[in-house]
């Protein structure tokens, strides 16, 4: 588990992707109780002007979360967590979804444990979040 | 139309205490498909502190429910769902949530503002357990095309 004393500034969390189904829509609508159509139907999607089915960006945003946490070790470290939902991640019908890409990047230490990390996510090379930021708690490195 | 302005500081609590049980745990986890052991073994989670499995860190999302929607299905405030999509999610988490936790909650509209044809309508959350501050949520949701003089 990293260390405050050995993450330096432009520490990076080494890129992973995720991938998002029509299932795991499902699966989240149901864990979550957000049942907003547009998560499920494409036909109601479509005529309110998105491409397609959309996943709920509460996923898009766990998803997301999942480098800063198993990065850190401890998800309990992570103090807050802020995201804007720039783009719609599309979930086309079919048995590979969307890709989530995901990368982060230490931009600042605050002193007291603490460091600010910025993610960013993509699909298809498209920016989906923006501003998305976690700040986290590491161990000081003495326990 | 847009948005009833006159709402604006408005707020609502939890009605009954919120449970967080090990099941909704495990299945919000499953469903962002993440197996960190904490959020699934409570022995794992005893070893390393916590009361019993800890929540994920945007758990609380699925229960804020509780008290955001009567605020936004008032329908003197006048919102139209069909074109509302989610600007923006903060989570501030003060403590962390464990199966076990009964939570208290209340939703406030902080604020509703013009952004070009857009309305965004800035909701805050804070859950309390015991009267102590367990995590403070901000969601900003977008009313399409509302604001006054859009077409």
């Amino acid at each position: 588990m990293p260390t405050y004393d050995e993450t330096d500034v432009g520490t990076e969390l080494p890129e992973r992707e995720f991938s998002i189904t029509r299932l795991d829509l499902v699966r989240y609508a149901g864990a979550s109780g957000d049942f907003n159509v547009i998560h499920w139907n494409e036909r109601i999607a479509r005529s309110v002007g998105l491409p397609d089915v959309i996943a709920h960006g509460m996923l898009t945003m766990a998803t997301a979360a999942r480098l800063v946490t198993d990065w850190v070790g401890d998800p309990a470290a992570l103090e807050t967590y802020d995201v804007r939902f720039s783009r719609p991640v599309v979930v086309p019908d079919d048995d590979l979804g969307a890709t989530l890409v995901v990368s982060g990047r230490v931009v600042e230490k605050l002193g007291r444990g603490r460091v600010c990390i910025d993610l960013s996510a993509s699909v298809a090379g498209a920016g989906v979040l923006t501003g998305a930021r976690a700040i986290v708690r590491l161990s000081d490195g003495q326990g | 139309m847009p948005v009833n302005r006159a709402h604006i500081g408005r707020a609502v609590r939890s009605s009954t205490p919120i449970e967080i049980t090990r099941g909704d745990i495990r299945r919000f986890a499953a469903a962002i498909g993440d197996g960190n052991p904490l959020y699934l073994d409570a022995d794992a989670a005893r070893a390393k502190g916590y009361r019993d499995v800890l929540a994920p860190p945007t758990f609380l999302i699925t229960v804020a429910g509780s008290t955001g929607p009567g605020l936004l299905s008032d329908p003197a405030l006048g919102l139209n769902f069909s074109l509302v999509v989610h600007g923006q999610q903060g989570f501030t988490l003060h403590l962390p949530v464990c199966a076990g936790d009964v939570l208290e909650s209340e939703t406030r509209i902080d604020d509703v503002r013009d952004a070009g044809r857009n309305e965004l309508i800035c909701l805050i959350t804070e859950f309390t357990s015991a009267g102590s501050p367990v995590a403070t949520l901000t969601n900003t949701i977008v009313s399409r095309g509302t604001a006054a003089g859009a077409t």
